[in-house]
């Protein structure tokens, strides 16, 4: 079923702190925004007052290259000030809670906070004891929304809709919080989501998502719309999770000679950073398929986006 | 100085009593248990229609947290947390600050038992030396002491041969092994029950076999031992399951159940309040098969006891990341009116039931007096509203720490009053109790 192209303006809740509990129409309108967004990119000057007078502030716990340039870009683009608040300088250093940190950042009275933590629900706890709007950056193993959200741009870039696609998501399911976004947007969305991975990295009950899982990758690959590779931290051989790189490389590594049982117009992302060849072979990486570098540069348009809707979109520019 | 509790509907399932008698206690003790006992030179309280007289009840698993954590809870106030939820005595874990490995914590404790004198709380000693898994701590000082029950709580004990030796060892005291069931290679860094909402919460899990893995590990080992072996606050159906297959063994082993283990299920990680840290706890809420198992253990009598597993903690201690705060919620205060709410006015069991579960199973479990109103026993009673309208509020409660996750929670059925040793230690002031108590 495809999203009906309803008219809303607007997100019912004042936060993003995960895919779950968004709309079909919640989505579209993301992605729709995000489309307007993009075209701000290609222009001359880069920069709209969308966000003027807006303070941000990206708060990060977990060290992040992609993500946190990603959302600077993106709240420069929109014109708000913005103020970049790592671990390594922060006072969490000094023992201070998050409670209490989240506190003083928001006696300053930003209007958004940007969180990234190693804790999965410290968006949640925050979003209880902040006004300002929260917008989760990546919680943990529990969810990384606009990584769910530029993905699903970068498809609907290059396929009429999302319902119907089979999707395969490949890799570390267990502690990936671009997993659970991803199956929440894309099953929310009509598509057929197959996830694959070494049965010692699928969480429990995974198939009560809706969700086809598999440890055989080619019935996971075959016919396939997209392929999405999931990164394997290194650290899990010592949790015994897979034997060696090597195997797993061998059992569930993307190849081109797998790649051939995907649809002939399959499309190849990989959430970042990438580990070449253990979860995907550069071949792969670097091929025709590979979307890789696009969902990079769609995530610019995408965080716009959720910034200007949770900024209240076109209600807010019209008081500034 | 007597006094006649006149009226009541009196359940005393150990001499086979159901149904309206009057109470005589004389001093700290039962005088007698009849029909129109003489009135002549005693205090008759009059018991208002509909209300329970019953043996006390006894939290036989409850952190006391002193010495040493005192921000968390004292004797004090733990104690007087227990009266207000029924209990007339509370067995208290050793996991303090320092370990009650040794006669003088034991000696420290029942000291500010005695100055705060409220409920009857009986020491329970640690298997090892600072509860390290090592050494065995001195067992018959800890008995001589007042210890009633070896345990390693917050952790199982270290290794099968330890076990082994803590039951033989305390075996020739009668003293009961009490197990924190857990197979720590399992339980990882895990922080929740591990199914679909752990998975969806991004929450590390810990599988039921992690529990069932160290029930059946204790349960061999009392086979082997010939000694008492308890399990305590049993979550997982796997684990009810090695329970009852040992019981019918002949194996001497017993379990206990907590209210929220009976209660809660793991959807309450994200239902209401999502990454609520009141509901962490370990063993943590499991998924609705195991919840119900527990439900039918103690129907079908496999369950011995309901205990609390009272875990306070600083509100600041939990006001933190889900998987940095720690383990445990308050118990005492909402046993009762959870067990009437959920168990008895459900139908799942008769009142005399509720009172083995709380009052004579925990006492013969621990060997200790209680969980009798025979004539000459300790006037230690529990008087029970069984209709009365309980509505759970975290900030008034009794105990230092506010830590549950029943705030708000309105149930059926609740404490009146609480006797200990004839005295009266605290009276409900919701319910209308009669004067003179």
């Amino acid at each position: 079923m495809s999203a009906p192209a309803t008219a809303i303006t607007a997100l019912r809740s004042r936060h993003l702190l995960g895919i779950a509990g968004m709309t079909p129409e919640e989505i579209t309108l993301v992605l729709d925004t995000a489309t307007a967004m993009k075209e701000i990119g290609s222009r001359t000057v880069k920069k709209v007052p969308a966000l003027r007078g807006k303070t941000v502030v990206n708060l990060f716990f977990e060290p992040s290259t992609r993500t946190r340039t990603s959302f600077e870009i993106a709240e420069k683009r929109l014109s708000a000030d913005t103020l970049n608040v790592a671990i390594g300088t922060s006072s969490v250093v000094k023992g201070e809670t998050l409670v209490d940190t989240a506190l003083n950042i928001e006696a300053m009275q930003p209007d958004m906070i940007v969180l990234r933590h190693s804790s999965s629900g410290t968006c949640h706890l925050l979003s209880r004891i902040c006004k300002s709007a929260i917008i989760n950056a990546g919680d943990g193993t529990h969810e990384h929304p606009t990584q769910a959200l530029l993905d699903a741009f970068t498809i609907r870039e290059r396929k009429p809709t999302l319902a119907g696609l089979k999707v395969a998501i490949v890799g570390d399911l267990l502690h990936s919080r671009v997993l659970r976004s991803n199956i929440l947007l894309l099953t929310t969305m009509g598509a057929d989501v197959w996830v694959c991975g070494p049965p010692t990295l699928i969480p429990a009950d995974i198939r009560r998502f809706g969700v086809t899982a598999t440890s055989r990758i080619d019935e996971a690959v075959e016919g396939a719309d997209v392929v999405m590779m999931l990164r394997i931290q290194l650290e899990r051989m010592e949790g015994a999770y897979f034997p060696s790189l090597r195997e797993y490389f061998n059992v569930f590594g993307m190849t081109e000679a797998r790649l051939r049982l995907a649809k002939p117009d399959v499309l190849i992302m990989h959430p970042g950073p990438m580990n070449r060849g253990v979860e995907i072979a550069s071949e792969v990486a670097d091929g025709p398929y590979s979307v890789i570098l696009d969902q990079v540069a769609n995530g610019v348009a995408v965080r716009m986006a959720v910034l200007y809707l949770l900024a209240g979109g076109a209600d807010h520019e019209e008081t500034t | 100085m007597k006094k006649l509790l006149k009226g009541g509907r009196v359940i005393d399932p150990v001499n086979g009593i159901d149904g309206e008698y009057d109470v005589l206690i004389d001093g700290d003790r039962i005088a007698r248990v009849g029909r129109n006992l003489p009135v002549d030179g005693v205090t008759v309280v009059e018991m208002p229609r509909g209300f329970v007289i019953c043996p006390g009840f006894i939290d036989m698993h409850v952190h006391l947290r002193e010495p040493g954590q005192e921000h968390k809870e004292t004797v004090a106030t733990g104690t007087a947390s227990a009266v207000a939820g029924g209990f007339t005595a509370v067995a208290c874990m050793p996991n303090t600050v320092p370990v009650n490995d040794n006669a003088n914590v034991t000696s420290y404790i029942l000291a500010k038992a005695a100055a705060a004198n409220l409920a009857r709380v009986y020491p329970i000693g640690a298997v090892s030396r600072g509860s390290k898994g090592e050494l065995l701590a001195d067992i018959a000082e800890l008995r001589q002491a007042g210890c009633v029950a070896i345990t390693d709580d917050g952790h199982p004990v270290a290794t099968a041969l330890l076990l082994r030796r803590a039951l033989e060892y305390a075996g020739m005291f009668d003293m009961p092994v009490i197990e924190h069931c857990e197979d720590p290679t399992l339980k990882g860094d895990g922080v929740a029950h591990e199914g679909f909402h752990a998975a969806a919460l991004g929450l590390r899990g810990i599988p039921g076999a992690c529990e069932a893995l160290g029930a059946e590990r204790g349960i061999l080992m009392a086979e082997l031992t010939g000694s008492s072996f308890h399990v305590a606050h049993m979550s997982a159906r796997a684990s009810l399951r090695a329970v009852r297959k040992g019981k019918e063994a002949g194996i001497r082993v017993t379990c206990e159940v907590a209210p929220h283990h009976f209660t809660l299920t793991d959807e309450a990680l994200s239902t209401p309040i999502p990454y609520d840290t009141n509901t962490k706890m370990n063993p943590p809420l499991r998924e609705l098969a195991d919840r119900d198992a527990m439900i039918q253990g103690i129907v079908d009598g496999t369950v011995d006891v309901i205990a609390t597993d009272h875990a306070p903690h600083h509100y600041d201690e939990k006001n933190v990341e889900f998987d940095r705060a720690p383990f445990g919620i308050v118990g005492l205060e909402t046993a009762v009116p959870l067990t009437f709410d959920r168990l008895v006015h459900t139908g799942l069991i008769p009142l005399s039931k509720m009172i083995q579960l709380l009052s004579v199973n925990p006492a013969r479990v621990l060997r200790i007096a209680g969980g009798s109103l025979a004539e000459g026993a300790l006037a230690d009673i529990t008087i029970l509203a069984p209709d009365m309208p309980v509505r759970i509020a975290a900030a008034v409660l009794q105990s230092k720490s506010k830590n549950t996750p029943f705030d708000g929670w309105e149930l059926r059925g609740g404490v009146a009053a609480t006797i200990v040793g004839g005295r009266t230690v605290y009276l409900n002031p919701g319910a209308p109790v009669a004067r003179g108590l």
